[in-house]
């Protein structure tokens, strides 16, 4: 089910953002944005770096839509309202967000 | 849009072998270690630091019981502040609210704490101990605390008829995942093998269930299912793969590449205390023995499989072919697999091989087994 355009997401409790030495693999020295969660982590980048750092409880989902079809203005604005809507039910299986009304 | 992160990911810390639980399928090897040769909190804190330099991101503090140290609180200070994700593996046993409060005021993310069964008779029985009532206290302190909560049950056939009540625990609880994880057969489960497994019918109804449950609850609870291997028709890829995304440190500071590793005969361990860690991760033999391919043999060398489950467990292919090398023998392409359904037979499990129908169900067990429990270290 999609969530409610008007529903306040937040990071669930022991879900945090955090910055990580990037993979040793890339040889770069440059730090990367990560979601932890319980026995998961998710490496951010671009939108999906945009869309977590609003999952604060005060943005709404509409809000969240219009901030980045702000930002990523070159697209398709139904396009990115659909990946985020997308983007925000695999972190809601995943049990990383809590969405409040 | 998001990738899931491989390599060294978790550092699972044995603080401790030392527990007031005694489960009759615990992952501690036979041999315990002593409480006199426990690495000290400033030695744990610098590990802590070097693996999050080696690019780890979450520390599971699990024992024993990790409560059982008194440092326990400066413990997960330490691990947030080497920048780790905490997660507390936990009886729930020895605490009391303050105590809770100082953990997660010290940076706790997330805690597992476990249970034995639905029901106090069979919790008590399995940890040999008088546990169960504590952990519905905790459970409720939990409530009141911003961290991430998981219950844990491991599941055999002692227990696999309470799922529902088990799920029903966790609903009434703040936990957004419960693990369902079935007993893994090495160490002191293997001991207990025979009272442990359980039917083919309990475990059909089970997984049946499960995803029914599952799609009930997404969203709310994350519902995760471990299925016992020996029912299998592949073998788990056991660790993510030997030396590929886990590291185990013992109580006195060895580093293993999994829980039994020290049942595979010839291998040797490095300690931390001795060499940087992430030099261990890399270079040492023990991490090197069965890292990539190169050690498989057939069917394994050539299978289709081999990069989704790394030829499955060597602990279980040292415990059931003799030879650690071997194909685990629980996969249904294993030479050895007649010898995982020879076994499932001679405990009356199953009369058909796996991928047949169900099997009828074997007796239950109406005394008390006879059950090897795990003692304390000195």
């Amino acid at each position: 089910m999609p969530p409610d355009l008007q529903s306040r997401p937040r990071l669930a409790a022991g879900c945090r953002l955090a910055e990580t030495p990037a993979s040793r693999t890339n040889g770069k020295d440059d730090r990367q944005h990560t979601l932890l969660m319980p026995e998961r982590a998710l490496r951010l980048n671009g939108p999906s770096l945009q869309i977590v750092q609003r999952c604060d409880g005060k943005h709404t989902v509409r809000q969240i839509i219009s901030d980045l079809q702000m930002i990523y203005s070159k697209a398709e604005p139904h396009k990115v309202e659909q990946d985020i809507l997308g983007y925000l039910a695999l972190l809601q299986k995943e049990r990383a967000l809590d969405f409040e009304l | 849009m998001e990738n899931s992160i491989s390599n060294p990911l978790a550092l699972i810390a044995e603080l401790t072998h030392r527990c007031p639980l005694h489960c009759v399928y615990c992952s501690n090897p036979l041999e315990l270690q002593a409480r006199t040769s426990e690495l000290s909190s400033e030695v744990w804190s610098g590990i802590f630091r070097e693996a999050a330099e080696a690019g780890v991101l979450q520390a599971d503090l699990t024992g024993g019981e990790p409560l059982a140290r008194t440092d326990i609180v400066d413990l997960v200070r330490a691990a947030r502040d080497a920048g780790l994700y905490v997660n507390l593996i936990t009886s729930g046993l020895p605490m009391d609210e303050a105590r809770l409060a100082a953990l997660v005021e010290a940076g706790l993310d997330h805690i597992q704490l476990s249970f034995q069964g639905a029901r106090e008779n069979i919790a008590n029985e399995i940890s040999g101990a008088l546990s169960h009532s504590q952990k519905l206290r905790v459970l409720e302190w939990l409530k009141s605390y911003r961290v991430a909560v998981t219950l844990n049950f491991v599941i055999h056939r002692r227990n696999i008829d309470q799922l529902q009540e088990m799920l029903a625990l966790a609903e009434s609880s703040s936990a957004t995942r419960i693990e369902f994880a079935n007993v893994q057969y090495y160490g002191w489960a293997f001991a207990n093998r025979e009272n442990l497994l359980p039917t083919r019918q309990q475990l059909d109804r089970s997984v049946e269930f499960l995803n029914r449950e599952q799609e009930r609850l997404q969203g709310r609870i994350r519902v995760e299912f471990v299925v016992p291997d020996y029912y299998a028709k592949y073998p788990k890829p056991c660790m993510g793969g030997w030396g590929r995304k886990l590291m185990l440190i013992t109580p006195h500071g060895d580093a293993l590449p999994c829980h039994a590793a020290q049942v595979i005969p010839g291998l040797s361990f490095e300690n931390v205390k001795n060499r940087g860690l992430r030099e261990i991760w890399e270079q040492s033999a023990a991490f090197q023995k069965f890292r990539g391919e190169g050690w498989m043999q057939e069917p394994c060398k050539t299978c289709d499989r081999r990069g989704l489950d790394f030829g499955g467990c060597r602990c279980q292919a040292l415990l059931l072919a003799g030879d650690a090398s071997a194909t685990d023998p629980v996969c249904s392409l294993a030479p050895l697999r007649p010898k995982v359904d020879a076994i499932l037979a001679s405990l009356n499990l199953i009369s058909d091989p796996v991928g047949a129908g169900p099997a009828p169900p074997a007796p239950e067990p109406v005394t008390r087994p006879s059950w090897l429990y795990r003692p304390n270290p000195s």
